[in-house]
């Protein structure tokens, strides 16, 4: 084992910041991070050995106890739910002889649930080894049985059960036009780098991820920062429910989206940058790998960059499955090789942000836009979409609709339109933004997509009225609680209270005051929280108890309270203890 | 010193650098707290110190004061919500004080009792925690710990050691020991050390010292936790038993009987 940490150690530089990919690299050798493996790695880090537990325990896709050598997570995104994943997974479950979130007793397979992998339009999908399955059903789930039992490498499965489609369906401003490599750069040298970033101010484009900070603004205030060293972040963690464009761009734009960096480099002085990738989507780093390699060749990357001076180089870095790192500060943290919790803010990234140096922080599909702006002009942006919210958006869509997959408006564009585009009947509501985001009832569809209105990151789930209110907010309050860095008391305690007493409402425990007090306690995490992971979690049952009450009422019991445990239950180990299961030794849940 | 913040209706001068709560001590207001310490670098997570900054809430222990800021702390509103950010400090563990050794000198008490916190109100989560009982002379009861990091912190900043840190994710967030067994006794945490004399509950106990003072005659049995936090905390440093201003004596019962006092009020140096 020495020698093979020794490796691994290596090829990390043996840089303690590269905490990350060094475990990434141990678990999926060993299946899990073994102790011995945390004490060579302490020392040739020399970093403390809790230091190591403590980022391994952080994020899903690290273990400290031995996974399958076939390592299966099902994503257990709603979207996936709407495509049969709940009796896929019993099927699995069957198929391979294992219990769900257990290692088979041979150690070859475990199976377990992971938060929303990206892959919306064609689920049921899941990972095994980090790899992505996609369109998952039972013909599909025998042959994976059988070629494990066989113990076949990863590599002689079939291509096809691997197959991730781009399923481009609406291509817009961004997506119709792609830029040739280097024109965003020539356009930008040509240009003058101060008169660049004026354009892209023009273009009046802000932030692509949800928040809709002013791009040119962020990359000014980024730039008057004095200091030896800046750095450029490309946040390609999309880890909200329903989003997966940055997967699409990634595979299909990743020149645009790396040169729209690169000219972010130019602008405020930076001569590294890092793609943050999420690890559901390891299966793009070999190809984005290439494309890094390629520019460098062709003189778009590395030194001297076209002849000009510019020196620029990007390294590709994976999460390993924590939605938090989403947000910009969170991902800083992890890029550090520490545990994904959001800093206290100020300071913000553009004064003080990887390695406290001023660091810009923008969605992939920002940098995409922003190079388009280099090379057509700001107005040629501006013109597009509102006053408010210029240019277009590259939408997520999937749920119930004909046709899932990736589609670009301009900003403005009602809900309705874009239902009918994607084929979706018989609308109950839609999801847009995400768990994180709202949802609109099929009363508000002339409801318009604009950071003004209907802000979003990317995703966009239609649901159809066959679909329960209260399931669907189930599942995103139990990845809340799921996704919770647990930093902050209202959020860590609170997004799990909020999961329970949902789950007593629904499943039929809850009387009239348990939704009185559920819309308390949304509120306390909504106003209390340190990020917005808690200050938005609540929104699942805020939108949804605004206009479905009766999902809620209808649920609960004629009666005035029930323990929100269970009395009997909880009497179990005393009646064994003391041999007795007669009447007297139990009690009912709420006095007659 | 001629900058000035506005904290319910009353200017409070502070100076460049300084946090709300800093500026707020110095001048004898009191913001609940439990993971801010002065002298240790904030952290900002418990959230009890929230208070409303121009219209949004903000933790005062993070958040720099500046110039125009006009700061609400005092509301019941926030009163209220800080109640019940403790009560969730409350279920999320098993605090159970009557039989707790720390009882009556117990900060996540104290505040209970100061935001007049009169039950838990959230359903209790009832964690299975262990008891780390190897170490000769320090004891950790993991069912007690409220991840204000004030261990973790004590450790690295004023130690010069790594003993502990906090682990896992969300609900399952835990303590964890920097030793390979994972037990105390094989860590170079010595009983002087600052991080086992910093818990502000009954996490981290030295053990042997324990019911030296009873319980009712114990700081926060007599003294509002804002009193004692004010004068431990309020620029002087820490004043001895007989230093404590006369507000500090409770009517009927003559004056804080020094015994009462436990080493955080006590002396600054544990011992070192």
């Amino acid at each position: 084992m020495k020698n093979f940490i020794q490796t691994v150690l290596a090829e990390a530089d043996y840089q303690p910041v590269r905490l990350l990919q060094i475990l990434r690299a141990v678990q999926s050798y060993y299946q899990y991070i073994p102790p011995e493996a945390i004490d060579y790695l302490a020392e040739g880090l020399k970093i403390p050995r809790s230091h190591i537990i403590a980022v391994a325990e952080f994020y899903s896709f690290f273990h400290l106890t031995p996974q399958g050598r076939y390592e299966i997570l099902i994503s257990d995104s709603i979207t996936d739910r709407i495509l049969g994943k709940d009796s896929l997974m019993d099927y699995l479950s069957t198929v391979l002889k294992v219990p769900v979130g257990q290692v088979r007793s041979d150690g070859l397979v475990s199976l377990n649930n992971t938060s929303c992998t990206g892959i919306c339009d064609q689920g049921p999908a899941g990972l095994v080894n980090g790899y992505p399955l996609t369109r998952l059903d039972r013909p599909k789930a025998d042959e994976i049985a059988t070629l494990i039992d066989q113990e076949k490498p990863l590599a002689e499965w079939p291509a096809y059960l691997f197959a991730v489609a781009d399923n481009i369906r609406k291509a817009g401003l961004l997506l119709e036009q792609p830029i040739a490599n280097g024109a965003g750069l020539s356009a930008g040298f040509a240009r003058g780098i101060q008169a660049t970033l004026g354009e892209i101010d023009r273009s009046g484009l802000r932030g692509r991820g949800g928040a809709g900070f002013k791009t040119a603004m962020k990359w000014k205030f980024c730039a008057e920062e004095k200091s030896d060293k800046h750095y450029v972040v490309c946040n390609a963690d999309e880890g909200e429910p329903g989003t997966f464009k940055d997967r699409v761009l990634l595979n299909s734009y990743a020149d645009q989206v790396f040169e729209g960096m690169t000219l972010c480099g130019a602008i405020i002085g930076a001569e590294q940058g890092f793609l943050y990738l999420r690890g559901e989507y390891l299966y793009l780093k070999d190809k984005l790998q290439a494309i890094l390699q390629l520019r460098r060749d062709t003189g778009l990357l590395g030194k001297n960059i076209l002849n000009q001076g510019l020196n620029f180089d990007i390294e590709i870095c994976l999460g390993a499955g924590a939605y938090i790192c989403g947000e910009e500060s969170a991902l800083i943290e992890s890029l550090e090789g520490k545990p994904g919790i959001p800093r206290n803010r100020p300071p913000y990234p553009v004064t003080q942000g990887y390695l406290n140096k001023p660091t810009v922080v923008n969605n992939v599909e920002t940098f995409l836009a922003a190079t388009a702006i280099v090379v057509n002009g700001g107005e040629w942006f501006a013109k597009v979409g509102t006053d408010k919210s210029a240019g277009s958006k590259i939408l997520s869509i999937s749920g119930d609709c004909a046709l899932p997959g990736i589609y670009e408006y301009p900003f403005g564009t009602p809900i309705s339109l874009i239902l009918h585009d994607c084929g979706a009947e018989d609308v109950l509501g839609v999801q847009v933004g995400g768990p994180s985001g709202t949802f609109i009832s099929n009363q508000e569809l002339d409801r318009k997509l604009a950071f003004e209105d209907l802000a979003t990151g990317g995703s966009f789930i239609v649901f159809n009225k066959s679909r329960s209110i209260t399931g669907i907010v189930q599942n995103f309050m139990h990845f809340f609680a799921h996704e919770s860095c647990g930093f902050c008391t209202p959020c860590r305690v609170g997004t799990s209270l909020l999961s329970n007493q949902l789950d007593k409402i629904v499943d039929g425990h809850g009387s009239a005051g348990d939704v009185v007090e559920l819309e308390a306690l949304c509120q306390l995490v909504k106003n209390h929280s340190h990020c917005g992971l808690g200050q938005t979690a609540a929104n699942p049952i805020l939108t949804t108890l605004q206009r479905y009450p009766d999902a809620y009422e209808s649920r609960l019991k004629d009666i005035s309270y029930e323990p929100g445990f269970d009395l009997d239950g909880a009497l179990d180990v005393a009646r064994r203890m003391a041999h007795r299961d007669d009447a007297a030794a139990h009690l009912t849940q709420v006095e007659d | 010193m001629s900058k000035t913040i506005n904290i319910d209706g009353q200017n409070i001068p502070f100076s460049e650098g300084q946090t709300i709560i800093e500026a707020a001590t110095a001048a004898g207001v009191y913001i609940p707290h439990l993971c801010h310490k002065p002298g240790y670098t904030p952290h900002g997570s418990c959230k009890l110190c929230t208070v409303n900054v121009n219209g949004r809430n903000c933790s005062a222990c993070t958040f720099p004061a500046a110039e125009g800021q006009t700061v609400i702390n005092n509301s019941e509103e926030l009163r209220h919500d800080r109640m019940r950010i403790t009560q969730m400090l409350f279920v999320e563990g098993n605090h159970l004080c009557p039989s707790c050794e720390k009882s009556g000198n117990c900060q996540l008490q104290g505040v209970a009792y100061h935001l007049n916190m009169l039950d838990n109100h959230f359903p209790h989560f009832y964690p299975l925690r262990e008891v780390d009982a190897s170490h000769p002379d320090i004891l950790i009861d993991h069912n007690r710990c409220i991840f204000c990091t004030l261990c973790v912190r004590a450790s690295r900043e004023k130690d010069g050691k790594s003993v502990f840190d906090i682990s896992g994710r969300g609900i399952h967030k835990h303590l964890i020991i920097n030793s390979p067994s994972g037990k105390l006794k094989d860590t170079n945490i010595d009983v002087n050390d600052c991080a086992a004399h910093v818990c502000p509950t009954g996490a981290i106990l030295i053990k042997r010292t324990g019911y030296q003072v009873p319980i009712g005659q114990r700081i926060y049995d007599h003294h509002q936790i804002s009193e004692v936090a004010l004068n431990e905390e309020g620029g002087a440093g820490s004043l001895p038993a007989a230093a404590l201003p006369p507000s500090l004596e409770v009517a009927g019962q003559g004056s804080l009987p020094a015994a009462a006092l436990t080493p955080s009020l006590e002396g600054a140096g544990h011992g070192k």
